[in-house]
This record gives structure tokens, C-alpha cells and sequence, in this order.
């Protein structure tokens, strides 16, 4: 594609949130709606990059440049909001793994542990809310907990699924080939399992994103999701959405990245383009 | 049965096979599937003879039970009944010295092709530089130096079954079990990978047992084609052959085998046929 081609697709791509902008402006501008109820984007643009930046002049005594310029209150929350899914996600995703291996290529494990997982599965993380506090008090470890729990489940379940369909010539050429039971699992079950998994990491990582926010709303003072129940306490409505909007850019940010994972770790996978 | 086994293995095409203990033998071997309540019975009273460096092609229409013998042979799927020993030792599952190369590659698509043909001496637990050396032979031998940083879904149809081949060759297996390996294949990479496994076997003289339904790519190959017959399969003939390699498929001794051939499958197939016409009509 030439440059004139790549700048017409921009174009196209950013026309509909443009003018969606422009009306939503209008429509404060024009004193349709109370700021309370709808405040501009343009208010809340210059809320969020009040909310991104530094409170204090840059000290050189007091550290670093990028220290400072990350010493805002956004930057501060979303490292919070998204160390909790880092904590969380690896618990969950680390337990998961391993068990929904074993599950996929043992069936006396898969009849074992299958009834009970089934049961707990339709429960939506947030139902567990006020057992994790019983359980875990306040701050950090009832939102590992949630957030773990989100990302359990659609890992196993995909990595179940993963390990059953890995496709049998693959490990009888490999028994073929004079591989034992350990090779099979690692170097055949895993890796032909693994766009399965992958699936199950991403859908764990949007739960855990999910979790997080509502975990911080109850269970936490700090985040991202306690800043925008925190904000809607003084009718700070910019704030709000300056604040979805960073947990939206967290997330895109996120989906991203792990599309690019994925990209690399599948690049023998027919079904992924270029 | 046996003794017309007998008579083919000396009818054997190169002449040149010791008279050791055979390759594989087969006694009796039979095999019932159960598929739906309904047994039906894949191999009956299998008795076979491979000698040591011997090319044999079993050949039949599809159904008579050529891939049950061969996985039976290659320890996947064990025959019911009678007795089946391959080097000397009786099969009781899958092993390195029985190496086989599927229809359909069976390539591992997570590996380049350097760690697919590499696979196997790492599990023996070659040392690197050793794994390597061979690895780079084969490569080469087979025409895809290039292509070994390659994934297999990057690779043509003829270029994977080479790779399929040189990961077998790797672990240099004495006896060389093929499933309609060239089966996939268009006619011309067919023809360039027949005589490159010639050539290959006429190097080493690994034994080969090699399934087809292809009439001219048997006696283009074999030392002995073994015909099979449609459900239960049995040998229904041994059918040696004596043309000298490279062999011509338009002279005319080449032709009256495969007029002879064509008429032995050809029964078998009008079995197949009428058993189709049948199970349709329940």
C-alpha cells in the first residue's frame, strides 16, 4: 500500500470517533446537558492530562525525570490496577496451565476433577466478593484472588480443549520416532496445544481486566477503579471518564501486545496471517 | 501360504540379500476391529516373509487391510491373533528401528524442518555437533538445505513428505515402513521422490515395506508386491519382481506385470465395490 493509500485508510478509520467527538462537544457546548451528566471532551481531555501529569514541579533532588514524570496520579493507578492483573493472572493462569494439561491428556484426571470444575465454573468471579473479603480482609490479596480466579478458568477449560484436539498422527510419529511419555508431553502436547492455550490466555487477561476494576471498586483503595468510584463521590464526571478511558487505553494496550505474542509464538500456525 | 513366501523372497529383485533371519515375519497374524457393535475382521492369516534389505510393496484396494499390516508391524495397533516379529524381536509397540513415514507427513508444524528431521537423534540423545553433522548430510541429500529454517506449512506437498523422509533416514532405522507416502502427491514429484527413494535404499539397503494402491508405482519399486485381498485381507498373491532398476514403465515386460496386477487387484476391487453397493443399500 502507497502513502496516499495508508493515509486514506487513517482517514477512514478515524471519520466515525471524529465526528462522534465533534457531536458529543456540540452537545455540551450547546448546554444540552449539565457537565455534571456529560462534561465535553475537550473537559475531559484537559482533566486526564491533569490527572497524567505531575502535582509538583520537576526537583532534581527529589529523583530522576521519568521518575517524575511518572509520579502523577494515572500513572500511579494504572501501574497499581495492572500489577494486581500481572499478580493475578500469573497465580490463576500458572495453576491452570498444568492442571488443564494433565486434564486434556489424562481422561481418570479429566473424570476426576471435571464434575466439580463444572459446577464452579458458571460462578462469576464477583460472586465471590464477599467471601474473598471474609477471607482476605482488604487491599491486595482479595484482589489477587478475584482476578486469579478470573483468569483460571478460561485458561483450563481452553487448555483442555487444546491438549484433547492435538491431532494423534503427531504423536504417533513422534512415538514413532522413540519419544517417551515426558517428550510427548512437552515437546508435542504443549506446543500443538499451544494456539489453544493462547486463546485461553487472552480471554483470561480480558476476566482479569474485568475483575480488577470491580475488585478495586469494593475490595481495594487504589487503582484505576477505586479512582473512578473515588471520582463520582465529588460529581467529578471528567474525571470518571478520564478514568475509562485510561482503563480502556490499558486494556487496548494489553490486547496489543499479546496479539504481537502470539503472532511470534504461532508463526508455524497456518491459521495466523503474516 | 508360507511356502509361496518362500518362493517369492528368492525371487527377491537385487539377489544380493543375506540368508539371515528375516526382516519381518508374519505367522497367522489376524485383526478384528469393533466398530459399532459389529466386528469386522481387517487381517486374516497373514503369513509373510521380508527379507533383510528386501522392498516390498503391499498393494491392494483401499480397505483391504494394507495400513492395518503396516501398523501392526510398526507397534501402533497390535494384530489380534498369531505372531508378528520385526528384526528378530515380536513387536510390542512402537520403536525408532521401525520408522515409518505417513501419508500424511505427520510433519511436527511447530518445528523448521532442521528440528523436525533433528528430533529423533535428540530423543537418542546424540550429541549436538553430532545431530548437526547428520542433520546438514540429509538436508542436503534430500535437496532442502534451503529450507531448513522453514515451518512445514511454508513447503510444498513433495518438499514435507522429503522432510518426513530425511527425519526417518535420520535415525538410520534398519527396516523402513511407509503408508502411501507419495499418495498426496502430483505425478511428476511422485516419479522425482520414487527414484529418490530408490536411490536412497539402493545406498543403504534398508528393508522396506511400502503400502500402496498405486499398480505401476509397486512394480516400479518392489522386489516382491505383495496383493491383498478385500476384507478380510489376506495375501493373494506374491508377485516378485525381476525387472532390473532403473526400471521402464513403457516396456513391455513392465506392462504385462501390470496387466497381471491390474486383473489380481481388479477382483479384489470389484469385492470392495459390490460391499459398498451393499452397505448402501441397508
Amino acid at each position: 500500500m502507497g502513502g496516499a493509500g495508508r493515509l486514506a485508510s487513517l482517514a477512514r478509520s478515524v471519520a466515525v470517533p471524529a465526528a462522534l467527538l465533534l457531536a458529543w462537544e456540540a452537545v455540551s457546548r450547546l448546554g444540552w446537558v449539565t457537565p455534571l451528566i456529560l462534561p465535553s471532551p475537550s473537559a475531559v481531555a484537559l482533566r486526564w492530562w491533569a490527572y497524567l501529569t505531575p502535582y509538583q514541579a520537576y526537583d532534581p533532588a527529589a529523583g530522576g525525570r521519568l521518575a517524575w514524570a511518572l509520579s502523577g496520579e494515572l500513572p500511579h493507578d494504572a501501574f497499581t490496577s495492572l500489577m494486581r492483573i500481572a499478580v493475578g493472572f500469573g497465580v490463576g493462569a500458572g495453576l491452570a496451565l498444568p492442571l488443564g494439561l494433565v486434564m486434556g491428556a489424562r481422561p481418570l484426571a479429566y473424570e476426576l476433577f471435571n464434575p466439580v470444575l463444572q459446577l464452579l465454573r458458571p460462578i462469576p468471579p464477583i460472586a465471590y466478593i464477599p467471601l474473598a473479603i471474609l477471607w482476605f480482609g482488604l487491599g491486595n490479596p482479595p484482589a489477587f484472588f478475584l482476578i486469579a480466579l478470573g483468569a483460571f478458568f478460561p485458561v483450563l477449560m481452553n487448555t483442555i480443549a487444546g491438549v484433547r484436539a492435538v491431532d494423534a498422527i503427531y504423536l504417533r510419529a513422534a512415538r514413532n520416532l522413540g519419544a517417551g511419555e515426558w517428550t510427548l508431553f512437552w515437546r508435542i502436547m504443549i506446543p500443538a496445544a499451544m494456539p489453544y492455550i493462547l486463546t485461553g490466555v487472552r480471554v483470561g487477561i480480558g476476566v482479569a481486566f474485568i475483575v480488577v476494576i470491580v475488585a478495586e471498586m469494593i475490595a481495594v483503595n487504589s487503582g484505576l477503579g477505586y479512582r473512578i468510584l473515588e471520582a463520582r463521590e465529588y460529581f467529578w464526571s471528567d474525571k470518571v471518564i478520564a478514568g475509562m478511558a485510561t482503563i480502556g487505553l490499558c486494556g487496548l494496550g494489553i490486547d496489543l501486545g499479546m496479539s504481537r505474542l502470539n503472532g511470534w509464538l504461532l508463526r508455524w500456525h497456518r491459521g495466523v496471517e503474516g | 501360504m508360507s511356502a509361496a513366501a518362500t518362493e517369492g523372497a528368492a525371487g527377491a529383485g537385487h539377489g544380493g540379500a543375506p540368508p539371515g533371519p528375516p526382516a519381518i515375519r508374519c505367522r497367522g497374524v489376524r485383526k478384528v476391529f469393533s466398530a459399532g457393535g459389529r466386528d469386522v475382521t481387517a487381517l486374516d492369516g497373514i503369513d509373510l516373509d521380508v527379507a533383510a534389505g528386501e522392498f516390498v510393496c503391499l498393494l491392494g484396494p483401499s480397505g483391504c487391510g494394507k495400513s492395518t499390516l503396516l501398523n501392526a508391524v510398526a507397534g501402533f495397533s497390535p494384530p489380534t491373533a498369531g505372531e508378528l516379529t520385526a528384526l528378530g524381536r515380536p513387536v510390542t509397540g512402537p520403536g525408532p528401528e521401525r520408522a515409518m513415514v505417513f501419508q500424511e507427513y505427520a510433519l511436527f508444524p511447530w518445528m523448521t524442518v532442521e528440528r523436525n528431521v533433528a528430533f529423533g537423534l535428540e530423543l537418542r540423545g546424540d550429541p549436538p555437533a553430532r545431530v548437526l553433522e547428520v542433520v546438514d548430510r540429509l538436508l542436503l541429500k534430500l535437496g532442502l538445505s534451503e529450507f531448513r529454517d522453514r515451518f512445514p506449512k511454508d513447503l510444498s506437498g513433495g518438499m514435507r513428505q522429503r522432510v518426513a523422509i530425511a527425519r526417518v533416514l535420520a535415525i538410520d532405522p534398519p527396516l523402513l515402513l511407509m503408508d502411501e507416502p507419495f499418495g498426496a502427491l502430483d505425478a511428476l514429484t511422485r516419479r522425482t521422490l520414487q527414484d529418490e527413494l530408490l536411490r536412497i535404499w539402493a545406498e543403504d539397503r534398508k528393508t522396506v515395506l511400502f503400502v500402496t494402491h498405486g499398480i505401476e508405482e509397486s512394480i516400479y519399486l518392489a522386489d516382491r508386491v505383495v496383493v491383498m485381498t478385500y476384507r478380510p485381507g489376506t495375501v493373494k498373491r506374491l508377485v516378485p519382481v525381476t525387472l532390473p532398476r532403473p526400471r521402464d514403465p513403457a516396456s513391455p515386460e513392465f506392462n504385462a506385470l501390470k496387466r497381471e496386477l491390474t486383473a489380481l487387484v481388479m477382483e479384489e476391487q470389484a469385492r470392495h465395490q459390490a460391499d459398498e453397493a451393499h452397505a448402501t443399500a441397508d
